[in-house]
C-alpha cells in the first residue's frame, strides 16, 4: 500500500524546494496549513491514496467552516496558520534540561501522585537520553507481551499509523463512519491533519482479556495535538479501554483537537474510560491547553452497548461531548462524567444520546464541580427519532460549587419525535456546607482533605464505573486539583 | 484537663456566653443542663473551634495550654471530640471512609502508625459492638438516611473509635427512644476511664439516670447559675427551668 507514496514525495519536493526538504528531514513543518502540507503529512506516513483523499476532503470542508461559537467558553482567537501541523517530538532546544527547570508546581503534583522520578522526567519532557530510551524500552517490552496475548485472540491493537499499514481495509471501512469529515470544525481539522493515535479491533465473540491501558499510557505521551482513535468491537465482543494518564502533562501545543470513533456491532460492548488531566495553566489560566475533542460511539448493531466514563480535571478550556448513536434495537448508551474546574478553567462538556433503534436506552450521570473562578457547563442532547419506539433516557446532572466566584450551568436539550419515549431529567446544585466541613474537621481532617473527601463522595456514582486502579488515581487527582480552593 | 475562665462569647454582635467558669479534671463527667437557647451548644462549638463565634473575654486551657487559638482539626487530633447535636449528612462518603481517615489523622498526631484496611476493620468491629451497630452501617454514606437514633449512635461509634481525652456530647439523648437511649448510654459508660473527661450537654435529666455525672451545672442566660452534684439534676427535674430562669434573672450567681 505504499506505492502511492512516491509521487507525493516528488510533489512535496517540488512544492517546497526552498529549505522544506531539510525541514522534512528534521521532522517539523513550518507553520501554516494548505493542501500541500496535508500531502506532506500523508506522504511522510506512507499512507494509501484513499486516506490522502479523505484528508483532503476534510480539509476542503474545514475551509468552509467556522469555529463553533455556542460553547459556553471564552478564549483568544486561535491563529490556525501559525501552528505547525507536523512535528516530531519537541526539539531538545525547547525542552527543559533537567527537572530543575520544570515548573515546581507541576513537580509537587507529581510527588503527591507518587510518580517515580524517571517517569516525572518523561512526563515533564526533560531531555535525557537515558530516561527517554528506558521509557521506550519499557514500553516496547510491555507492548510485546501485550501484543502476544492480544494476537492470540485475534485482537488488533496498536498505533493508528501502524494499522494504516497493516490493516488498511479496516481503516477504509470504518474511519469517518462515526464522525464524518465535515462533522464539526475541530473534527474536520483533525481529519485533515491528524498525526497519530490508537487503533483497536476486537473480532467476533472475543472478550478482550485485559484493560487496554498501560500500553497506551506509555505510547500516548507524544502522539501530538491531533490524535485519532478508532475502536471497533465486532459482534458479541467486549473491550474496556482506558485513555489518558493521570499525571498532568506539560505540552507546548496549546490546541488539542482529538477525534475518537467507536463502533459496536451487534451484542458488542465497549467501555471507554478517560482521565483527562492536561495542564490547566497557572492560576490565571495562562499556558493552559485548549482541549476540543469529538468523541462518538455508534451502537451499530442490535443490543450493542457503549459506555463513556470521563473524569476531566485538566485543560484551560475543555470542549467535549462524548456521544452515542443508538442505532441498533435494544442498544444501550451510557455517559458518566466528572468535570472539575478550578481557578480560571472553563469546561463545556456533556453528551448526546441519539436514539434511533427500538427500545434503546441511555443513562447520563454528570457531576460538575466548580471551584475558584471555574466555569462549568453541562450541555446535553437527548434525541429520540421517529422510529425509536419505547426509547428511554434517564439524565441526572448535579453541580457542586465551592466558594462563591465560580459558576455552573446546565443546558439540557431534549428532542423527542416518538410519543412512546420516556425521558427523565433531574438536576441539582449544591454547595459544600460549612456544617459538613466543620464536621469533618472536628474529626481531625484538615480543610483540604475534608473538601476532597466530600467532593469524592459527590462523584461516587461516576467513580464506581471506573476500573479500580483508575478510580483510586482519579480520587487523588481531584484532591490535588482542588488544592487551595478553600480556607 | 479543661479550665474555662470567664469565657465570654458573642455571635453577630449578640452576647451569648457571659463569663463561664468551669473546671473539668481527668476522668470526671460533668453535665451541663439548661433551657433551650441558654448557650449550651455555643459552648460546645467554641470549645471545638467552630467558626462564627467571637470570644470577647476569658480563656480556655486544655491540658494546660491555650485551646482557643488552635484550628479545629488540631484540637480534634489532640483529643477533643464533639458529638454533634445535629450530625450532618455527607452524601457518597462511606462511614468507614470517614472513620478511617479520622482515626489515622488522630493516630498520626499521637505518633502512632496509620492502620491499614485489615487492622482497621478488626478494630472497628469491636467498637461497633459497643453501640450495637451492624457492620452494614460502615458502608452507608455518613448519616445519610439514618434515623435520629442511628445518627446519635454513629456519633458514639466515632467517639469509641477516636478515643478522645475530652468528649463533649451535645444533646446526645435528644430524639432517642428508651431502647436507643439505653444503647447510647451503655456505649458512653463503657468509654468512661480515669483518663477521659466528658461534658454531657443535655436538656433533660433523663440521660443522667443512665450516665451518672460527677458534677451538674445549670446554664441560663449564658452563665452557670448553679453547680452541684447529681441531686441538682433531680431538683431541676422537679422544679423545672422556670425556677432557674427566675434565679438567673434575679442575678443568681454561679456557685461552683
Ligand atoms: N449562628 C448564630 N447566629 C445568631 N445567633 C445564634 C447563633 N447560634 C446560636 N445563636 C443564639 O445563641 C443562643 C444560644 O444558642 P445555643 O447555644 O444553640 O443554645 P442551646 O444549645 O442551649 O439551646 C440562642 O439565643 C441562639 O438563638
Ligand atoms: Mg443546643
Amino acid at each position: 500500500m505504499t506505492t502511492a507514496t512516491d509521487p507525493y514525495h516528488a510533489l512535496v519536493n517540488r512544492e517546497y524546494s526552498e529549505g522544506f526538504v531539510t525541514d522534512i528531514e528534521s521532522e517539523t513543518l513550518p507553520p501554516g496549513l494548505d493542501e500541500d502540507v496535508i500531502r506532506v503529512i500523508s506522504a511522510k506516513k506512507k499512507e494509501p491514496e484513499f486516506l490522502l483523499n479523505w484528508r483532503l476532503e476534510a480539509f476542503r470542508h474545514w475551509q468552509t467552516m467556522r469555529e463553533p461559537r455556542w460553547a459556553s467558553v471564552h478564549h483568544a482567537p486561535i491563529d490556525y496558520q501559525a501552528l505547525s501541523y507536523y512535528s516530531a517530538p519537541k526539539s531538545d532546544a525547547d525542552r527543559p534540561k533537567s527537572l530543575d527547570e520544570v515548573d515546581p508546581e507541576l513537580l509537587r503534583t507529581y510527588e503527591k501522585l507518587g510518580i517515580p522520578l524517571r517517569e516525572q522526567e518523561m512526563l515533564a519532557g526533560v531531555i535525557g537520553g537515558n530516561v527517554a530510551v528506558d521509557a521506550v524500552f519499557d514500553s516496547v517490552s510491555v507492548a510485546t507481551t501485550f501484543k502476544k496475548t492480544l494476537a492470540e485472540k485475534g485482537i488488533i491493537f496498536g498505533s493508528f499509523s501502524e494499522a494504516v499499514q497493516t490493516h488498511p481495509e479496516l481503516i477504509e471501512q470504518y474511519l469517518g463512519s462515526v464522525v464524518p469529515v465535515g462533522d464539526n470544525f475541530f473534527a474536520a481539522l483533525n481529519s485533515a491533519v491528524f498525526s497519530d493515535g490508537s487503533f483497536c479491533y476486537v473480532p467476533k465473540g472475543v472478550r478482550c482479556p485485559m484493560e487496554l491501558s498501560t500500553y497506551f499510557r506509555i505510547n500516548q505521551a507524544n502522539t501530538g495535538q491531533f490524535e485519532r482513535t478508532l475502536l471497533i468491537a465486532d459482534e458479541g465482543s467486549y473491550v474496556s479501554y482506558l485513555e489518558g494518564c493521570t499525571a498532568p502533562q506539560r505540552d507546548e501545543n496549546q490546541l488539542h483537537a482529538a477525534v475518537v470513533e467507536l463502533v459496536a456491532l451487534a451484542d458488542a460492548e465497549i467501555k471507554y474510560s478517560t482521565v483527562q488531566n492536561w495542564y490547566p495553566g497557572d492560576a490565571e489560566g495562562k499556558g493552559g491547553i485548549y482541549n476540543f475533542v469529538t468523541k462518538r460511539g455508534d451502537c451499530r448493531g442490535d443490543r450493542a452497548k457503549i459506555s463513556w466514563t470521563q473524569v476531566e480535571t485538566g485543560s484551560a478550556i475543555t470542549w467535549k461531548y462524548p456521544s452515542c448513536v443508538l442505532r441498533g434495537n435494544d442498544s444501550i448508551g451510557e455517559f458518566y462524567s466528572v468535570a472539575l474546574t478550578n481557578n480560571a478553567q472553563q469546561a463545556d462538556t456533556g453528551t448526546k444520546m441519539i436514539h434511533l433503534g427500538r427500545n434503546t436506552s441511555s443513562t447520563i450521570i454528570s457531576k460538575g464541580i466548580s471551584a475558584g473562578k471555574g466555569h462549568n457547563a453541562y450541555r446535553g442532547l437527548v434525541k429520540v427519532g421517529k422510529g425509536a419506539e419505547g426509547a428511554r433516557n434517564y439524565t441526572q446532572c448535579d453541580s457542586l460549587l465551592i466558594g462563591d466566584k465560580c459558576s455552573a450551568h446546565t443546558f439540557p436539550y431534549i428532542e423527542v419525535q416518538n410519543p412512546s419515549a420516556s425521558v427523565e431529567h433531574e438536576a441539582t446544585t449544591s454547595k459544600i456546607s460549612d456544617d459538613q466541613l466543620f464536621y469533618c474537621m472536628q474529626r481531625g481532617l484538615d480543610a483540604e482533605d475534608a473538601v476532597s473527601m466530600i467532593v469524592n463522595g459527590f462523584c461516587k456514582e461516576v467513580f464506581r464505573e471506573l476500573p479500580m486502579e483508575f478510580a483510586v488515581e482519579a480520587q487523588k487527582l481531584l484532591g490535588i486539583s482542588l488544592e487551595g480552593s478553600v480556607g | 484537663m479543661l479550665e474555662i475562665r470567664n469565657l465570654c462569647v458573642e455571635t453577630d454582635g449578640k452576647p451569648i456566653l457571659k463569663g463561664i467558669n468551669l473546671s473539668v479534671k481527668a476522668g470526671e463527667v460533668h453535665a451541663i443542663m439548661g433551657p433551650n437557647g441558654s448557650g449550651k451548644s455555643t459552648l460546645a462549638h467554641v470549645l471545638s473551634g467552630r467558626d462564627g463565634y467571637e470570644v470577647t473575654a476569658g480563656e480556655v486551657l486544655y491540658q494546660g495550654v491555650d485551646l482557643l487559638d488552635r484550628a479545629p482539626e488540631e484540637r480534634a487530633r489532640d483529643g477533643v471530640f464533639l458529638a454533634f447535636q445535629y450530625p450532618v449528612e455527607i452524601p457518597g462518603v462511606s462511614n468507614v471512609y470517614l472513620l478511617k481517615a479520622a482515626l489515622n489523622a488522630v493516630r498520626k498526631q499521637r505518633g502512632e502508625e496509620e492502620l491499614d484496611a485489615m487492622d482497621f476493620m478488626a478494630y472497628v468491629r469491636e467498637k461497633l459492638k459497643l453501640v450495637e451497630m451492624d457492620e452494614s452501617f460502615l458502608s452507608r454514606a455518613v448519616n445519610q438516611g439514618f434515623s435520629g437514633g442511628e445518627k446519635k449512635r454513629n456519633e458514639i461509634l466515632q467517639m469509641a473509635v477516636l478515643e478522645p481525652r475530652l468528649a463533649i456530647l451535645d444533646e446526645t439523648d435528644s430524639g432517642l427512644d428508651i431502647d436507643a437511649l439505653r444503647i447510647v448510654a451503655g456505649g458512653v459508660n463503657s468509654l468512661r476511664t480515669p483518663e477521659r473527661s466528658m461534658i454531657l450537654v443535655t436538656h433533660y435529666q433523663r440521660l443522667l439516670d443512665y450516665i451518672v455525672p460527677d458534677h451538674v451545672h445549670v446554664l441560663a442566660n449564658g452563665q452557670i447559675v448553679r453547680s452541684g452534684g447529681r441531686e441538682l439534676a433531680l431538683e431541676l427535674e422537679e422544679k423545672g427551668y422556670s425556677w432557674i430562669n427566675q434565679a438567673g434573672a434575679a442575678g443568681g450567681e454561679a456557685r461552683p
